[in-house]
């Protein structure tokens, strides 16, 4: 029977499986209440997607909650999921600096305002070059500089492509932050912050949750979405499609509008990586800002008086 | 142990030395404290508040504890080699000096460290260094270097002390028990036997030849922890030979300024002579035109071939809007100033010498500075940050008094040690240390002539 396949399978596979589908359950009928300790069927009914696509009814005693923040073994925290290999690729025609993506990041991560795993900044290739805004988050290097000189490993690559901290191994000697050619890291120079909920939580590299004083942070791509199926919040927060993410070895990437084939994407936009001579090989490609949706101006004109002064040099050159 | 007239004209001479403390270092060594204090009081303040209460924000992660760590671990090496080879070489002269120069490279492996504790987000996890050592960082290449010299430079500075510790063991000083007894245990025995000079002299050969090297190698190291990343102005081939000429050379002026001091305090001018002075001049003068030549090599590679990101250092290095004053201090008091005093025979003198060695010993500081600071102000991209702590880097009081407390406990440290063993090691003393009649104080005109027709 669907039910006791459902309940017996204990391996991680099946777990996720539970968590996909009390996901879907909790969407389908809010009426769901919490509470499903016993296991004696309570005669109510729901009516689930499977994994295989059937549609299946379970009582709903038989459904199991798990908490979204899973516990990850420092093993799986460390070596990653096997057989992905997440890209990000970066379309600079699209974005317009509505920071959604910036805010997205932080609350998702627990992060004050003044800590931008996230950030936009304005570019400007050359004198007579058009400034552009230029997302910018960890590249996750596939050479990564900042892996290379962690004197305690708290810093890591994994399989899937991911570059993540272990904050509870990170001894703070910033060597890390001085060998980023990109500014991506962040550090805690006080103790931070931490809203209660997430206090007790035992740090996970996934999430960054939650910050440590004297310890590096930044980006870390959500890996805890992907195993939920779902994207990060900065790519699903952005209201113009500027950000798709996915798996190289899938070959696709998705902004959540359209899914297309990575390969496909960055020949036809000519898609380039940053500061390519570098040789770290980032995994965030970007699109050329080329027949752009926005004028600058736009996510400009409109920002709050602290952040507009982060590019007044630029917007309005003269000026002081 | 039995001593030859000039050994005991030494002994007898820096006795009164190591058996009384005196007001005048007791009011120094209690000025040093203050200090120290202050320092403490300041890194309280760091462990209590984190980091922020420093000057040090996400884009210039390290500020002057990392320089005066360059600094102070610099003036080791440095030792460890002007040490090394003096004692290989057989230099004459150089006996009277060596012991200098040992005590500057332990003292200064002791406080060197303790800056690069101060910069380490987490004091508390240190020993994830060797329960978790990832060997392929410049990081845990240092950690292991720095470990190694510092018991090579306790051991090179123990095996020279020896004799000289059964020389106070036999004197009947006139000192308190426990410092007897403490003379006795670290004289180990010594009795100035055949086969104990023997192996004592092997051992102290072997640890010459060793630390030479390893000085050169740790220097280089340490100059890797910038020179491995791909930052403008660290990222050069030439790091590592410039960290080791920057280190012999700001050591030979500290020990200059040093002799000068204790010449001064102990009135050692028949040790530490004018010729002493001279010699370390001349190669302070070498070094210096070396430390020039590289620094010229480095800046002028960069300007002229005009990268985009490599320049925006350089401009910073040479606008009198940024760090252009700085930059010609550091060169001008760091290079061309001591090389003109030695090479000037009016102004080849001790105190002429020693002021310069002093004002290029600042100089080196600064650039050391230079070195770190303005490529951290220098990100591939552009800031863009409202937040002006967070652009430019600004030392903040607690970095400063832990800064000053670190030169204090440099000083303390020299002026304790020179209560224990005489600053002019005793036993090793020979005629042939001594040109010149001991007893027989020289005017300094002679001196000079002295020297011409020696040369």
């Amino acid at each position: 029977m669907k039910e006791q396949e459902i309940n017996n399978d204990n391996g991680r596979r099946g777990f996720i499986k539970n968590i996909a589908i009390a996901a879907v359950a909790t969407t389908a009928c809010g009426t769901l209440a919490c509470s499903c300790s016993s296991k004696k069927p309570v005669a109510e009914k729901i009516k689930l997607l499977s994994p295989d696509g059937e549609i299946v009814e379970i009582d709903s005693a038989y459904l199991n909650h798990h908490e979204t923040m899973s516990v990850l073994s420092q093993h799986e925290q460390r070596t990653g999921m096997a057989g992905k290999k997440f890209v990000m690729v970066v379309d600079l025609a699209r974005c317009k600096n509505a920071r959604k993506c910036v805010t997205a990041c932080q609350k998702h991560h627990y992060r004050p305002e003044d800590k931008e795993w996230l950030t936009v900044k304005l570019m400007q290739d050359s004198d007579k070059g058009a400034p552009y805004w230029f997302p910018k988050q960890c590249f996750h290097c596939d050479n990564p500089p900042c892996v290379k000189v962690c004197p305690v490993d708290a810093t890591f690559k994994r399989q899937d492509g991911l570059v993540l901290i272990d904050n509870d191994r990170c001894i703070g000697c910033k060597f890390c932050m001085a060998a980023c050619p990109y500014s991506t890291r962040v550090f805690n120079w006080a103790e931070p912050e931490i809203p209660i909920d997430i206090k007790d939580l035992a740090y996970n590299a996934e999430t960054g949750v939650p910050a440590k004083v004297g310890t590096v942070e930044k980006c870390d791509f959500c890996p805890d979405r992907a195993r939920e199926g779902l994207l990060p919040p900065c790519v699903e927060a952005c209201p113009n499609g500027v950000f798709y993410f996915g798996d190289e070895n899938e070959d696709t990437v998705t902004n959540g509008d359209e899914t297309l084939s990575f390969t496909q994407l960055v020949k036809d936009r000519a898609g380039y990586r940053f500061l390519e001579e570098l040789g770290t090989k980032p995994r965030v490609y970007y699109l050329p800002p080329k027949d752009r949706q926005f004028p600058v101006e736009r996510g400009y004109e409109n920002l709050p008086d602290n952040i507009k002064a982060r590019f007044k040099d630029v917007m309005e050159p003269g000026k002081k | 142990m039995e001593l030859n007239t000039y050994q005991q004209e030494a002994f007898n001479y820096q006795r009164p030395n190591i058996e009384k403390f005196g007001k005048k270092n007791m009011m120094w060594s209690l000025f040093f404290l203050v200090w120290i204090l202050i320092g403490g009081y300041a890194l309280y303040l760091q462990i209590a508040k984190g980091h922020i209460v420093t000057g040090m924000r996400d884009n210039v992660v390290w500020g002057l504890f990392i320089v005066n760590f360059i600094f102070f671990i610099g003036l080791s090496y440095a030792g460890a080699i002007i040490g090394g080879v003096l004692h290989l070489l057989k230099v004459p002269w150089g006996k009277p000096i060596v012991r200098l120069a040992q005590m500057m490279t332990l003292i200064s492996v002791i406080v060197g460290p303790i800056f690069i504790l101060l910069c380490v987000g987490r004091f508390d996890r240190l020993h994830h260094l060797f329960i978790y050592p990832r060997i392929q960082s410049p990081m845990t290449w240092d950690v292991m270097a720095v470990v190694t010299f510092f018991a090579g430079a306790v051991l090179f500075l123990y095996m020279a002390l020896i004799k000289d510790f059964a020389v106070y063991r036999d004197a009947k000083m006139n000192i308190p028990k426990w410092k007897q007894k403490l003379y006795k245990i670290l004289a180990i025995g010594y009795r100035g036997a055949a086969s104990q000079k023997r192996h004592l002299i092997i051992s102290q050969n072997l640890l010459a030849i060793i630390m030479i090297p390893l000085s050169i190698i740790v220097a280089s190291i340490l100059s890797w922890i910038f020179g491995m990343t791909l930052r403008p102005g660290w990222h050069s081939t030439i790091f590592g030979p410039y960290f080791v000429l920057g280190a012999l050379y700001s050591g030979c002026g500290v020990l200059i300024v040093a002799m000068w001091v204790y010449r001064k305090m102990y009135k050692l001018d028949n040790y530490f002579t004018n010729k002493h002075f001279s010699y370390l001049g001349y190669g302070m003068m070498v070094l210096g035109a070396g430390y020039g030549y590289f620094t010229f090599s480095e800046y002028f590679t960069d300007w002229f071939g005009s990268a985009k990101w490599d320049s925006e250092v350089i401009n910073k290095l040479f606008s009198f809007h940024d760090y252009g004053g700085w930059t010609l201090f550091a060169n001008l008091a760091g290079i061309v100033i001591p090389i003109l005093i030695v090479s000037i025979p009016a102004t080849r003198k001790p105190g002429w010498i020693a002021l310069s060695a002093f004002v290029m010993v600042i100089a080196l500081w600064v650039k050391r500075y230079l070195i770190i600071v303005p490529t951290l102000e220098t990100p591939a991209l552009p800031m863009q940050d409202t937040r002006m702590e967070f652009v430019k880097y600004s030392a903040t009081w607690p970095e400063w008094a832990l800064t000053i407390a670190g030169i204090a406990s440099f000083l303390l440290f020299f002026t304790i040690i020179s209560k224990f063993v005489t600053v002019v090691p005793v036993s090793g003393l020979e005629e042939v240390n001594f040109p010149h009649e001991p007893h027989h104080h020289h005017h300094a005109a002679d001196a000079m002539k002295d020297e011409i027709k020696t040369a």
